[in-house]
Order: structure tokens, then sequence, then C-alpha cells
């Protein structure tokens, strides 16, 4: 199979817009593909499609330590080993006490405890939903529960239910390049970059595009409100010699379609077409196999 | 007086709001929160008067001229980070989280922690004012400290010049370094936009806010591309008890002042957009 990523740096330039089109555009081609959510944060491409079937849930959890105080003797020793500051510790007053929102769930304090003071009990951090359409398994939603600190654990639990079902999984990034952006496009064998002509725009593919060569990753770019903002982002693309996959012009009626959470792609037959093309070249070029039904 | 600009959803405008408002008043501090992805500077061309190493976290290394390739650190790891590859003991940059223990329990002493030392902060003067921004390097954990650093710093340099506003542009999403620009701040202002997703956004940020028990106000950028969404959020917010500081219709004036490096105000005061904008900010900043 092949994983193709969608991400931008900057947030709200249409990576979403872009996922959902393309995997729309995919099942229309009879291409056996899968969504993948992976903005746990603020998940929205499921919305998209009316016609889904749930079809099952998994809730990811985090290992927190519970302190058994009887048996703890104060030595602090998880407190040392706790690198996210997590167990607050008062000797002398016999204090202690686990802030589990900073608990990265690595287990340290429990190797530490030397007299079985520590125990681990789950915490949820969110869950990976499941729906189907027509018949077919094809979307996936990492959603994080409000108030988590960190999206990364529900992102990999949600990477993971891939498991190579389909020819064609289309991963929608979450913003950004740190940590959660790393997470999915790690995972990917192509990454096309959503930017706008803007200067908030080109500024954050700079950033992306330095930290997907660093990571050794192809990857393509699409802008998206071509015609709003100038040119600085076509002139950097061809001055670094990046490939330009598409250029999505910016229409009011586009927008207004997307607003209400319609597919562009299922009314537009000369959009749809573009992204056939984009995809295509992008399968031939970094594929291995057959990937239609 | 803090006042955080968040959004949810991302590209929401969030950015040049935050801009706007800080081009609105004679001197103030402004926070660029988003060290994921900083652009604020981009309009002011801050000076740098401060500039700070920010340490986000570690990555263990291995050291394989003492490594065995024993692999009793594998089954340590819970982020699934090392694994066997042949007889080498691999360490996944990606998935290494920087907990140190497999650096603690390595019988050999083969795993060393290296800091990642990338990220910054910077600090200086801009033309209305102060300004406090980060610059996470990619790959590194966002967890919040930095954009705590930033705060503080902001904090500091409100009390130095005897500024009171300080407004704080935050990162999208509803995780940590949304949670560290809000916490303790005097308002909250969600930028949403006339879209299901926007909708849908606003509810997540919604509660993230009312954990913290934070006076949130909402603004509808682009309230014009889809008025039916726009009918929805605001009797959403209505029902919710939650108040609409005002809407902004969609113009293409707003891609314009950032092309030309100016807020709307700067650009176009008279326009539209600027006196929605004024009305706005009046009104957050006059609601008690």
């Amino acid at each position: 199979m092949i994983k193709i990523a969608i991400a931008s740096g900057k947030g709200g330039t249409g990576k979403t817009f872009v996922a959902t089109n393309i995997f729309h555009t995919l099942i229309q081609n009879n291409y056996s593909s899968i969504l993948v959510d992976c903005d746990a944060e603020a998940p929205n491409a499921i919305a998209f499609f009316d016609n889904k079937v749930f079809t099952g849930k998994d809730e990811v959890f985090q290992m927190v330590p519970v302190i058994d105080t009887e048996k703890c003797t104060f030595c602090s020793k998880c407190h040392e080993y706790c690198n996210y500051n997590a167990i607050f510790i008062i000797p002398p007053s016999k204090i202690i006490n686990v802030i589990e929102d900073l608990c990265h769930g690595c287990g340290a304090c429990s190797v530490a405890c030397e007299y079985g003071a520590i125990t681990e009990s789950p915490v949820s951090l969110g869950m990976v939903s499941r729906y189907n359409l027509n018949g077919e398994a094809a979307m996936i939603e990492a959603r994080m529960n409000i108030g988590v600190m960190s999206p990364v654990p529900v992102i990999k639990s949600a990477l993971k239910q891939i498991n190579e079902q389909a020819g064609v999984a289309i991963l929608d990034s979450p913003p950004g390049t740190s940590c959660p952006f790393i997470q999915t496009v790690a995972k990917a064998d192509y990454i096309i970059l959503v930017t706008e002509p803007t200067p908030f725009g080109l500024s954050d593919l700079r950033q992306s595009v330095e930290t997907l060569k660093t990571m050794g990753k192809p990857f393509g770019t699409i802008i998206n409100r071509a015609g709003l903002g100038n040119n600085q982002v076509v002139e950097y693309l061809w001055k670094e010699k990046i490939q330009l996959l598409l250029e999505i012009p910016f229409k009011k009626d586009i927008a207004k379609m997307h607003s209400r959470g319609e597919l562009v792609s299922a009314k537009d037959n000369f959009f749809a077409r573009q992204l056939t093309e984009v995809i295509d070249n992008i399968i031939r070029e970094n594929g291995n196999s057959c990937y239609q039904r | 007086m803090e006042i955080a600009v968040i959004s949810g959803k991302g590209g929401t405008g969030k950015s040049s709001i935050s801009a706007a408002f800080a081009t609105l008043n004679h001197e103030v501090v402004l926070a660029d929160c988003d060290v994921d992805a900083a652009n604020l500077y981009l309009l002011f061309y801050p000076s740098i008067d401060k500039e700070e190493i920010y340490v986000a976290g570690h990555k263990a290394v291995i050291d394989y001229d003492l490594c065995t390739g024993c692999g009793y650190c594998i089954d340590f790891c819970r982020f699934e980070a090392i694994s066997h590859n042949n007889s080498r003991v691999e360490i996944s940059e990606v998935s290494c989280d920087g907990c140190f223990l497999c650096h603690r329990i390595c019988p050999e002493h083969a795993i060393n922690m290296i800091p990642n030392n990338k990220s910054r902060l910077y600090a200086g003067s801009f033309r209305n004012g102060k300004m406090v921004y980060g610059r996470l390097a990619p790959g590194e954990e966002n967890s919040g400290k930095l954009v705590n650093m930033v705060r503080e710093e902001a904090r500091k340099l409100s009390k130095e010049i005897g500024v009171e506003t300080i407004i704080l542009d935050g990162p999208p999403g509803i995780g940590c370094p949304v949670i560290s620009t809000i916490t303790g701040v005097d308002k909250v202002v969600i930028v949403t936009e006339s879209t299901i997703s926007g909708l849908s956004d606003l509810k997540r940020t919604i509660g993230i806010v009312d954990k913290f028990r934070l006076k949130a106000f909402v603004v509808i950028n682009k309230y014009d591309l889809n008025k039916s969404v726009c009918r929805q959020i605001e009797t959403w917010c209505k029902r919710n008890g939650i108040i609409i500081a005002g809407k902004i219709p969609f113009n293409e004036q707003m891609v314009e002042a950032m092309v030309n490096g100016k807020t709307i105000i700067e650009f176009n005061k008279n326009h539209e957009i600027s006196s929605s904008i004024k009305s706005i900010w009046n009104k957050i900043l006059n609601y008690n």
C-alpha cells in the first residue's frame, strides 16, 4: 500500500479540503482507499461524508502511576526518575502526589520504586473511530479528549489501525511541524504540503520543507487559494526545485461549498480530474503495487 | 490585562486579528504563542534585543562503542522507540519521548541523552510596543513550556515599560500549547469562521475554555461565506450563553494588507473590517 499524508505548517490552508476531496476522487476511481483523520485536536474530515456507517471504536489509554502511601518510604527516587515533573513530593511532610496532566506514561517511576508502592492505572486520552462507506472499511478518526495535553498517543493508535487494509491511505495531518505532524508524516510514503500564497503561508511552508528534507521524505506542494496574495510561494518553489502538483484557484463558490461540508470534487468534474491526475502521478512515481479494486 | 486569541481550527484569522488589535492601541506587549508556526514577526519585524535558548526535552542516542546489543532496554520503552535490527539495537528518533528510562537502566551505560536545544525565544521592540515570540525547532515537542517562557517574558516587559495590555496570539488546536496560552489570562477571544469545521472546532475550544473557567468572546470571521452556518454558530453561542463580540466579513483586503506587511488597521483604517475590529476590541476590553 501507499500512504500519502496531506500536511501544512500553517493551519487552515486547506489540508482537510484536499484530503477529503482526494479521498472522494480515489473512491470514485475504484481505488481501494482509506482516509485517516490524524488531526486529533480538531478532527473534521469525517463530517464531509454523509453516507458513512460507524463500525466501531477503540478508546486510547495511557497508564499513570498510583502511589500507595502506606508502602511509600518517601525516598524520592520516583521523583528523580520522572523527567516530566509529574511527581510532586515533600518527604518531611510525607506528601506525594501524581500530577496526571504532566505524566507521559513512560513507566520510569514504576521502575524506580523499590518498595512496590507504585501501581499503574489507565486514563483515557481519546478515541479512535472506524467508519465504512459502501460496505468497505473507509475511514479512521483520531479524536483527542478535551483537556488532554498531547494528541500523539491517539494519532499513533489511529495509524496502527490502518493495518495494510487498503491500497491507498490518505492521512489528514495535524498542522505545524512539531511532534503530532512528525508522527503522522513519519508513517507516510509521500507528503502533499498544502500552502497558500501569502507571507504567513510561505514562512510556514519553508519550515515544513526543511523538516521533510531532514527526514528524507518525498513531497510536493499544492497551492490553495491561488490568486490571493502574491507570487513569493511560486518563486520559492521554483528556486528550491520543489514540485508544484496543483494550484487551486481562490473562488468564493469553492469556499462556500466547503463551508457547507460538501465535497467540491463531487460536483466539479474538472477539479476531480485534476486531483485524479495528481494522485495517479504520485502513485506511479512512489508506489510499488496495484491499488485498484 | 492579558487577552489571548485562539481558534481551535487553524487559518480562521487569529494572527491577522491579533495583529490588528495590536495596532489599534498606542502601545501594547504582543506575544506570539504559536511557537510551532510563528508568523507575527513577518508583519512587525521586531528588533531582537534578547535571544534565549529553550531546551525542548532530550533524545536518547546509543553509543555503539559500548552497546552490546543485549536489547534489555527494548521492553522498558513504552513508546516503542527501541527495536532490534538484526543484532543491532536502534532507537527511532521520531518515537523517542525523551523519558530517560533506557538511559537509566542500560547495564552498559551505552545510552546518552542529547538535549534538543535548537528552539529559541526572542524579544524586542516593534512599532506599537514590545514583542515576544518563540520558535520551536521542527520535530520538537510542543509541550507548552516555550509558550510559558514567552508569556513570562511578555509580563516582565509589560511591567518594565508600564503597558498593561498584553495580547497573546495563540496556536491552533486544543492541546498543551493552547492550554498554556490561556491559563490565567483575563479574557479569551475565539476566532471562528462560518464553516461546519469552524463550528465543530469552536465547540471543542469552548470545552477547553470552560474547563479553565475563563471569559470567552467569539468572533465570527468571514461570516458572509456561509450565512446559514453563521446563524448556526450564533444560535449555538446564544443557547450556551457565550458572548459574540462581533462578525467580520470576508474581504481580500485582509490578505492584501498582509502581503504589504501591514495589519488591516494600518493598511486601510477606514475599511469596514477595520471598523468591525475596532468595535470588537472595545466590546471585549470594556466587558466586565
